[in-house]
C-alpha cells in the first residue's frame, strides 16, 4: 500500500476510535433535524416550512459548525506529533514529509466527510419521510449541493488548521490560533464587510467580489444559488444576488481555498527542522 | 568490512551555538557503541545526523555507505531502527495497532509484528490500547519498534530509562542477540551500571567534543585510574598506612579486617606481591575502575568549564 493511504488509513481509524465520526454526525443529524422541525417558529409556527428556508437554516448551521469540527480535528495534526515525539519517529521511516500530510489529510477528510455525508443524510431522510409536499428530486438534489459543499468547507479548514499546525511548536498555541482563524473568517470578516458596504456610498460593484475572499462566504452563495426567495435570510451574501455566481465556479473557488493552505503548509513542513 | 558509520570532522552548528564538533568516528558492522554524556553533550544531535533528520554543518557523515540526508535516505531508512527518547505512542490505539501501523510504514511482513510483540513481553497487553500501558511497557513497544525489518543499524537514545532492572537485563540480552547477527547498535546512555559487557567501544561526548573513544580496556589505559584493591583478613600488627615500597599504592580505608587501596595500574603486582606475602589475608579483590568512573574521569574537565554559568553566546 502507498505510504499516503497508510497514513491515511491510520488517521480513519484513530478517528474513528475517538468517536468523531460518531460525535460529528449525532451532532448534525440532530442540530439539521431540529432546524426542520422548527423553521417554522419564528412565524409562530411548528413544523416543516420549505424547502429554500430549510437549506438556507442548514447552510447557517454549517457555517458556523464545520469550520469548527475541522479545526478541532486537525489542529494537533503536526504538532501534536511534534509533542509526542512521533513525528521524530516517522520522519526517520522510509516515507516523505509531503506524503505524511497528505495522507494526514485524506484521513481527516474522510473523517469530516463521512460525518457530514452521514449527519444531513439522516437530516435529509427524516424530512423526506415526515415533511408534507417536498418534492423529493428538489430534496435531494438541495441536500446533495449542501453535503457536497459543507465537506469542501471542512476541507478548507482541515488544510488551515494545518497550516498552523506546521507553524507552531506548541499544541496549545495552535489550538489558540485555531479559533481565532475561525473568529476571522466565521464572524469578523462578514462584519468588516457590512462596515465597508454602509460606508461605501456609490459604485460598489467591486464588493461582491470580497466575499470570494473567504470561503464560508463562498460556501453561503453555493448554497443560496437557487432559491430565489432564501435571499432575505442569508445576510451580508446578498449583495451577490445581482452578480452571477454560478454555483460551479464557486465550487472550484472553495476547492482553491483547499489547495492553497495544504500547499503552503507541505511547503513549510518540507522545511521543518526535526 | 566496511565501515557502517563513518565520519570525519562531522559538525553541526545551530546558529552560534556548536552542538557538535569535528568529530571522527568510524563504527564497523556489528559493533555495539556506547554514546555517553551529559545532557546537551550532543549525543542526540549525533545520532539525528545518523538518521539524516538534521544535515550536517561541515565535515563529512556516511551511513551504511551513503549520506544519510541525501536520496539514500529512502534505502537507508528501510535497514534503520531508531528508539527515540521521549516517545508517546497513539494512546488510542492498541499496541498491535501501532506495531501494525509502522511495520506497513516500513513496508514489513506483519506477521513479525506478533513475533516482535511477544518477543519484548507485550504479547498478553497486545489488544491493550497504549494509554493504559506503563512507562516500561512503553518502552518495550517503542524497542518492538525499533526492531521491525532486522534493521542492520539500531540507534537506540537512552533506550532504558524506565526500566526495572530485570527488564533492563532483558533489554541488553536483546542487544547481545542483535550484535551477534550482525547488527549495529549505537545506544546512548546516563545509566551506566550494567551496560559494560554489552558494549564493544564507548564514545564520551561533552559539549559537543569528543572526549574519549575506545573500549573499555583502552580508556582505562588512557585514563590510568587507579584500581581498587580490597583485602579481607586478619592482621594483628601490620600496619597497612606504611610500608610500600611504592609511591602509587594508596591505602584509602581500613581496620582490623578489611582494607582497601586504591593502586595505579603499573603498580598493581607490587601492591599484590606484599598482600599475598602477608599472612593472615584471606581474600583479594582486583576492581578496575567501571565505566562510570571512566566517564567521571573524562567528562570532569568539560563538567568544570559549564558549571560557571555560560560566558559564551551572551554578549
Amino acid at each position: 500500500m502507498n505510504t499516503t493511504l497508510i497514513v491515511a488509513r491510520k488517521e480513519f481509524q484513530d478517528g474513528l476510535r475517538n468517536r468523531w465520526v460518531l460525535a460529528i454526525a449525532l451532532i448534525l443529524a440532530a442540530l439539521a433535524v431540529g432546524i426542520a422541525w422548527f423553521g417554522a417558529a419564528a412565524s409562530g409556527g411548528m413544523g416543516f416550512t420549505s424547502l429554500a428556508t430549510t437549506v438556507v437554516s442548514l447552510s447557517t448551521l454549517a457555517v458556523f459548525l464545520i469550520p469548527l469540527i475541522a479545526l478541532l480535528l486537525a489542529y494537533d495534526a503536526v504538532v501534536g506529533e511534534q509533542e509526542s515525539g512521533t513525528l521524530l519517529l516517522l520522519l526517520t521511516y522510509p516515507l516523505s514529509r509531503t506524503s505524511l500530510l497528505l495522507g494526514k489529510f485524506l484521513g481527516h477528510g474522510l473523517i469530516l466527510g463521512a460525518a457530514t455525508a452521514l449527519g444531513f443524510g439522516i437530516a435529509g431522510v427524516v424530512i423526506a419521510f415526515a415533511a408534507d409536499g417536498v418534492a423529493l428530486g428538489d430534496l435531494v438534489a438541495s441536500l446533495s449541493l449542501l453535503i457536497l459543499s459543507s465537506v469542501l468547507l471542512g476541507w478548507v479548514f482541515i488544510a488551515f488548521a494545518y497550516l498552523i499546525s506546521v507553524w507552531v511548536t506548541e499544541k496549545a498555541r495552535a489550538a489558540g490560533l485555531a479559533l481565532g482563524v475561525w473568529f476571522l473568517f466565521v464572524l469578523v470578516f462578514d462584519l468588516g464587510l457590512l462596515a465597508l458596504l454602509v460606508s461605501v456610498q456609490s459604485g460598489g460593484d467591486w464588493l461582491p467580489w470580497l466575499l470570494l475572499l473567504n470561503p464560508t462566504d463562498g460556501f453561503r452563495l453555493i448554497n443560496m444559488v437557487g432559491f430565489e426567495s432564501a435571499q432575505a435570510y442569508t445576510g451580508v451574501t446578498a449583495i451577490a444576488q445581482n452578480t452571477a455566481f454560478h454555483a460551479g465556479w464557486l465550487l472550484l473557488i472553495l476547492v482553491g481555498w483547499i489547495v492553497a493552505p495544504l500547499g503552503l503548509a507541505i511547503l513549510r513542513f518540507r522545511h521543518h527542522s526535526a | 568490512m566496511n565501515p557502517v558509520i563513518e565520519c570525519h570532522g562531522l559538525t553541526k552548528r545551530h546558529g552560534d551555538l556548536t552542538r557538535l564538533e569535528a568529530l571522527d568516528l568510524t563504527v564497523k558492522e556489528g559493533e555495539v557503541l556506547a554514546l555517553l554524556g551529559h545532557n546537551g553533550a550532543g549525543k542526540t544531535t549525533t545520532m539525528k545526523l545518523i538518521l539524516g533528520l538534521i544535515s550536517p554543518s561541515a565535515g563529512s557523515l556516511e551511513v551504511l555507505g551513503g549520506a544519510p540526508d541525501g536520496p539514500h535516505a529512502e534505502t537507508l531508512r528501510r535497514h534503520l531502527g531508531y528508539l527515540p527518547e521521549n516517545v508517546s505512542f497513539y494512546e488510542q490505539l492498541t499496541g498491535r495497532e501501532v506495531l501494525d501501523y509502522f511495520a506497513r510504514l516500513k513496508r514489513i511482513d506483519r506477521r513479525q509484528v506478533d513475533e516482535l510483540l511477544e518477543k519484548v513481553g507485550l504479547g498478553h497487553a497486545a489488544k491493550r490500547r497504549v494509554k493504559t500501558y506503563s512507562k516500561g511497557m512503553r518502552q518495550r513497544l517503542g524497542l518492538a519498534q525499533a526492531l521491525l525489518g532486522e534493521p542492520r543499524l539500531l540507534l537506540l537514545d537512552e533506550p532504558t530509562t524506565g526500566l526495572d532492572p530485570a527488564a533492563t537485563r532483558d533489554f541488553y540480552e536483546t542487544v547481545r542477540e542483535l550484535r551477534e547477527r550482525g547488527c549495529t547498535v549505537l545506544l546512548s546512555s546516563h545509566v551506566l551500571p550494567g551496560v559494560e559487557p554489552y558494549i564493544d567501544r564507548a564514545l564520551i561526548l561533552g559539549a559537543g567534543r569528543r572526549l574519549a573513544l575506545g573500549s573499555l580496556e583502552e580508556l582505562r589505559r588512557e585514563a590510568s585510574l587507579p584500581l581498587t584493591i580490597r583485602a579481607k583478613g586478619r592482621w594483628p600488627g601490620v600496619d597497612w598506612t606504611a610500608g610500600w615500597d611504592d609511591s602509587r599504592i594508596a591505602p584509602r580505608y581500613l581496620n582490623g579486617s578489611a582494607l582497601e587501596l586504591g593502586v595505579h595500574p603499573s603498580a598493581k603486582m607490587s601492591a599484590l606481591r606484599r598482600l599475598t606475602g602477608t599472612p593472615g589475608v584471606e581474600d583479594i579483590d582486583v576492581l578496575p575502575p567501571t565505566l562510570e568512573h571512566l566517564y567521571a574521569h573524562f567528562s570532569a574537565p568539560v563538567a568544570a568549564a559549564s558549571s560557571t554559568p555560560d560566558q559564551r553566546g551572551t554578549p
